[in-house]
């Protein structure tokens, strides 16, 4: 049976849902291998037991302690090299895209990004145009790259704990950036937006204040996300802006509330499962990717909402 | 300072997309403009320039010089003009019919030959090109030529001949430096780009954009990696049910959530 890689990026030693959904994706297509480039491999492995995969090939190395996107793809482009799998699998993060990049550069092989779907004989769904238009593509030249954005399949639970291989990478020097610091991203009590399956959005609607958006968020266990407006006014980080120039989101439910619905917003949304809205002006053109649609105001519809959902 | 500033002519973001026969995209049907996230590219060019000139400007008798590299069809020189306006000294537009249908790795292998050809100091891009989304080429760029990749940067300084910058991701942020040559993308946060002013205009007619072609380069057409074996526009969603709030509305919202079983 032919061998699919999928790479374990992680923050902070933690194994984000989204390698289970590769590992889903990469068992359709062959026997799952993963691969950690880290110095705190200890911490990884055990997690990886609760995703569908046989073997985790392990790349040490100090090296991989500073973010570096060269590292890894040094680390990776030897082991696809020694593994020669049918393909390759990253999530798409900005991160991830750039490891892809390059690997893909490096293999003379074919990418595909920001991948849905995946299927047996490896291809690849994407929704282009913010969600407009839905195609299907193969790489045509060397190991398929492809990298998939999260939330895209219910995760494969595994059967066991993988093999586990250590591998000794020699660095070539080709990577001459020095990374001086690094400050992960705050991790607050909520969970990630990119991976979480609720977001509640709040936009200029807002104004300002996120009070009942958070709290219609925490009732529903969802993560919080904003439109630019809402962040360029600084009333919400910009870690958490939905759209074209931030995180592209596929949650179960994404509610939109006292946002437009600006084409760079959609961008980021618009693959969302049920779209949900609750805004003022009857025309705005959120409702247009809307299944459902409250016309009214945020202040009064959100708390009692919430109020709904207290008395479960 | 020798700077090359990757600009892409796409269709307008507010524009309607269709798909040609081919499952990609049509691009005679759209109004044709500079990729908007570019423009942050030039803008911090010229900064980055405008800092470290005797005449606090851009231009000669700065001592450095800005090229904007673009690749597309010919009338690629149109976005291309607008950059020029902006302020950056001259231009090359690499068009071939044998780059229809190119991907990010035959982009990144005619753009990395211009750069090399041109020995810059420093590559600026954006993060990503508003019609492909794949903010890929910035690092497919720093692998073709070995130089550092400085990319999805919130800051970018100039010291001598070495660049830090702040990389900002969904990772966090990283403090990150590299002596020449360096490839750099730019968020948008970084800048306000600026418009064109008149004598910019003008000036910019009298600038020279100088048409490549892939023999130019010595090299042969490869458009892609991969290939798109069909496409559907999406249908679109059911009609929205859309309820007015008259005293109730948050309590319909939450029936639906349950219709649904998303509570
Ligand atoms: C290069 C570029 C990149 C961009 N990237 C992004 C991006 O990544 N993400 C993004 O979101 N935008 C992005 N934008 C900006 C985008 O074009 C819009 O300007 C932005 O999305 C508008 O945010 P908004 O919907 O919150 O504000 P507005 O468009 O001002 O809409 C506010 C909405 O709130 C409603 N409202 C007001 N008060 C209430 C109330 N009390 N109750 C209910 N509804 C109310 C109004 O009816 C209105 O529909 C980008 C723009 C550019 C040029
Ligand atoms: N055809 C092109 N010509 C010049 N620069 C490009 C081209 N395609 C992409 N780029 C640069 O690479 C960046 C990222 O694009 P992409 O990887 O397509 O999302 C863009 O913001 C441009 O700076």
């Amino acid at each position: 049976m032919s061998t699919v890689l999928i790479l374990v990026d992680h923050v902070g030693g933690v194994v984000p849902p989204a390698v289970g959904e590769l590992a889903t994706f990469g068992k359709r297509m062959g026997d799952v291998t993963a691969v950690i480039c880290s110095s705190k491999s200890a911490d990884l492995i055990p997690q990886l037991s609760a995703f569908a995969i046989s073997k985790v090939i392990v790349c040490d190395g100090v090296e991989f302690e500073k973010f570096s996107v060269g590292a890894t793809v040094q680390a990776l482009s030897a082991v696809v090299t020694q593994v020669n799998p049918s393909a390759v699998l990253i999530s798409s993060t900005a991160r991830g895209k750039e490891i892809a990049g390059r690997l893909a550069v490096r293999s003379n092989s074919g990418l595909i990004t920001d991948a849905i779907d995946i299927d047996a004989n490896c291809v690849a769904t994407q929704s282009v145009f913010g969600g407009s238009a839905t195609v299907h593509s193969t790489v045509s030249h060397g190991t398929p790259i492809v990298t998939i954005r999260s939330n895209s399949i219910e995760i494969e639970a595994g059967s066991g704990a993988p093999i586990v291989e250590h591998v000794a990478v020699t660095f070539d020097g080709s990577d001459k950036a020095t990374v001086t610091s690094v400050e992960p991203a705050l991790k607050g009590g909520r969970p990630e937006l990119t991976e979480a399956s609720i977001v509640v959005s709040g936009g200029r609607g807002t104004d300002g204040n996120f009070a009942p958006v958070e709290e219609f968020a925490d009732l529903l266990g969802a993560a919080v996300g904003a439109s630019r407006a809402a962040t360029d006014a600084g009333w919400y980080p910009h870690s958490h802006q939905v759209g074209q120039t931030g995180k592209t989101v596929s949650p179960q439910l994404y509610v939109a509330c006292g946002i437009s619905g600006a084409i760079q917003h959609r961008a980021g949304m618009q693959t969302s499962k049920t779209i949900v809205v609750v805004n003022k002006d009857p025309e705005a053109p959120i409702f247009e990717v809307a299944d459902f649609g409250v016309v009214g105001d945020l202040f009064n519809v959100l708390p009692q909402a919430s109020g709904a959902l207290k008395l479960d | 300072m020798k700077i090359a500033v990757c600009v892409k002519q796409v269709p307008d973001s507010w524009a309607e997309k269709k798909m040609g026969s081919d499952g990609r995209l049509d691009r005679a049907s759209a109004d044709a403009v500079l990729n908007d996230l570019d423009e942050y590219a030039v803008e911090e060019a010229l900064k980055l320039v405008e800092a470290h000139s005797p005449t606090n400007e851009a231009g000669e008798g700065s001592g450095h010089s800005i090229t904007i590299i673009s690749m597309g069809p010919e009338r690629a020189s149109e976005a291309v003009r607008k950059a020029l306006s902006m302020g950056a000294d001259d231009a090359i537009v690499i068009t071939d019919e044998g780059l229809a249908g190119s991907d990010a790795l035959a982009t990144s292998l005619v753009l990395a030959a211009a750069i090399k050809k041109g020995a810059y100091d420093v590559v600026i891009c954006g993060t990503e090109s508003t019609d492909a989304r794949m903010s890929v080429v910035p690092a497919m760029l720093a692998e073709r030529l070995g130089y550092a990749q400085l990319t999805f940067a919130g800051s970018v300084m100039l010291e001598g001949s070495a660049i830090s910058i702040a990389r900002q991701t969904e990772f966090g942020v990283e403090q990150m430096s590299a002596p020449f040559p360096v490839v750099i993308s730019v968020v948008e946060k970084i800048n306000e780009p600026r418009y064109p002013s008149f004598k910019g205009i003008m000036a910019a007619k009298k600038k020279v954009i100088a048409t490549k072609s892939l023999a130019d380069f010595g090299i042969s057409a490869q458009s892609a990696w991969s290939v798109v074996k069909d496409s559907a526009i999406r249908p679109p969603r059911g009609a929205c049910v859309k309820v007015t709030d008259e005293g109730d509305g948050g309590n319909q919202l939450v029936t639906f959530l349950r219709e649904r079983r998303l509570v």
